[in-house]
């Protein structure tokens, strides 16, 4: 089953060359398309079907972090077609959502309801999400206390415990330690094993090779290579080696 | 999309922006009460001994009657304006229904506004009104009056994505409506033509029923219906809001 298909999509932004003009909004309101607008995706064609894991890689502005929201459908394509089956989970940026004078314990809570637990569900998780962050001693602490890998264990803990069947993931694994980032990729692993679909973005290409079996490239918002892992990463460093400044 | 529980989420926005709110205040929620005493004080003192020729009897709470309610209005309003803007982060990153944001922010607010409205009985009993059954009609005003702000903030939250000047006009027609309700002067006084426009905004219309079930004890409608005017206004106000918003919000992750 295809769990998420792109058709032809593409996604522009005005260039706002340091201003909101008026005239965007009327364009946007009247669904007209501005021609000297900035497209960070370009004509993308993909189908991913129901237990695939598939890596995302191209180099910084090259539109992964787009794409990611336009599975999760926080933006819209400017014109093609997502179609998304079954339940997201994003794990999008470093605590998103997460406020710093509330607790640990607070922010579980409303993070939990913003990914879409219900209060039983959020209840019967707490120590679970709580073990596995290992924060016990902070958890009634205000967040702006915690450090960035502190924060991590936390949103990671909350966002693994949803049970989702489709995880993204936009490359928040880079801040853990050595012990909680493999604590993590069990975690993933694992939700991988069960047959759900995971969509990862990272800069760690050896994370990648081992976790995806599948690799989408994209560069300057052009899906240019879409196939296993191992032949699209080793074109991506070769070509990364020969261009560094791509 | 989104298939989370609609009122586990807005219970927890609402206590993280009122958690938020007070936390950091040594003397919290009692800066709810602070803001219309003072205020009260000085419009007493100013149209009673300064200017002592109106001649409305129980003037601290007539006045009262018009500070509670203008001031959940236009903190809610206000607060509600920045709400999406503020939360930028949740919006951006997590595929939560959008409409909940700014009407939680106006939810947080009404927190603030138990706290006042309790002042306010406590003042009405203590000038010797009693509590009579009209005060049953008092429920529905607020909820009316909360559609309305919910109403107005989804409007302008939205706009403010877009144009963030939306927050200065806000703020200043906060301080025009000051003047133009009722807050200090009675509607006998306001030249007939414009009565009608009194009635029809539900600020001024929240005011004068207030008056009439706590001051006078009489019901809040009288002749001129005042209570299906608010929920006229109310109704539509919201309708229109929440249009707007749900036309706007799409492009809320370009402009953000
Ligand atoms: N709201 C926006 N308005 C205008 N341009 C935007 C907006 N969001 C993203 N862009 C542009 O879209 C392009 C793609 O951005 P994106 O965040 O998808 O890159 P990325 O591949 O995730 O890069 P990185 O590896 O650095 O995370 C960038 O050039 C960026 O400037
Ligand atoms: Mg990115």
């Amino acid at each position: 089953m295809t769990v998420i298909e792109f058709k032809n999509v593409s996604k522009g932004f005005h260039r706002a060359v340091g201003q909101r003009l008026l005239r965007h909004y009327l364009e946007d309101l009247l669904g007209k398309s501005d021609p000297d607008s900035f497209h960070a995706l370009r004509n993308v064609n993909f189908a991913i079907n129901d237990g695939e894991s598939v890596a995302i890689i191209g180099a910084n502005g090259a539109g992964k972090s787009t794409l990611l929201s336009l599975v999760t459908r926080l933006a819209p394509p400017s014109s093609g077609e997502v179609i998304i089956n079954g339940r997201v989970a994003a794990l999008l940026e470093l605590g998103a959502g997460f406020h710093p004078d509330l607790t640990g314990r607070e922010n579980i809570r409303l993070n939990a309801s913003l990914l879409g637990f219900s209060r039983k569900q959020a209840g019967d998780l707490y120590e679970s999400i709580v073990d596995f962050s290992e924060l016990h001693d902070f958890i009634d602490e205000p967040l702006r206390t915690y450090s960035n890998g502190m924060m991590l264990r936390l949103a990671f803990a909350v966002a693994v415990n949803l049970d989702p069947q489709i995880l993204i993931i936009d490359e928040v694994l880079a801040v853990g330690d050595q012990q909680f980032q493999a604590k993590c990729m069990d975690k993933i692993y694992e939700i991988r094993n069960q047959g759900r679909t995971i969509l990862c973005v990272s800069h760690a290409l050896g994370i990648l090779q081992t976790l995806c079996t599948r690799a989408l490239w994209l560069d300057h918002g052009q899906l240019i290579m879409d196939g296993p892992v191992a032949e699209v990463l080793h074109a991506y460093e070769g070509r990364a080696l020969h261009a560094p400044s791509e | 999309m989104w298939n989370g529980d609609y009122l586990f989420l807005l219970e927890n926005l609402i206590v993280k922006d009122f958690k938020i709110r007070y936390r950091n205040m040594s003397l919290g929620v009692f800066w709810s009460l602070l803001n219309p005493l003072v205020l009260m004080g000085v419009l007493t003192f100013v149209f009673v001994k300064v200017m002592p020729n109106n001649n409305v009897p129980n003037f601290p709470i007539f006045v009262l009657c018009g500070l509670v309610p203008f001031n959940f209005f236009s903190i809610a309003w206000n607060n509600g304006t920045l709400s999406v803007a503020n939360n930028a982060g949740l919006i951006k990153r997590i595929p939560v229904p959008r409409e909940i944001v700014p009407i939680a922010s106006v939810l947080s607010t009404t927190i603030h506004l138990a706290i006042q409205i309790a002042l306010l009985l406590l003042f009405v009993v203590a000038f010797g009104r009693g509590v009579n059954w009209h005060w049953l009609w008092l429920p529905l005003m607020w909820v009316l009056e909360i559609v309305f702000v919910c109403g107005l903030v989804l409007a302008t939250s939205a706009l403010d994505v877009y144009l963030r000047d939306m927050r200065y006009i806000v703020e200043s027609a906060c301080t025009v409506l000051f003047w133009l309700v009722p807050i200090f002067y009675t509607l006998d006084i306001v030249p007939r033509e414009y009565v009608t426009v009194y009635e029809f905004n539900p600020l001024a219309a929240m005011i004068l029923g207030l008056r009439r079930i706590l001051i006078d004890g009489v019901s809040p409608n009288g002749d001129a219906g005042l209570v299906y005017k608010l929920a006229f206004t109310s109704t539509v106000t919201f309708i229109l809001g929440l249009s707007l918003y749900s036309r706007l919000k799409n492009k809320f992750f370009d402009y953000l």
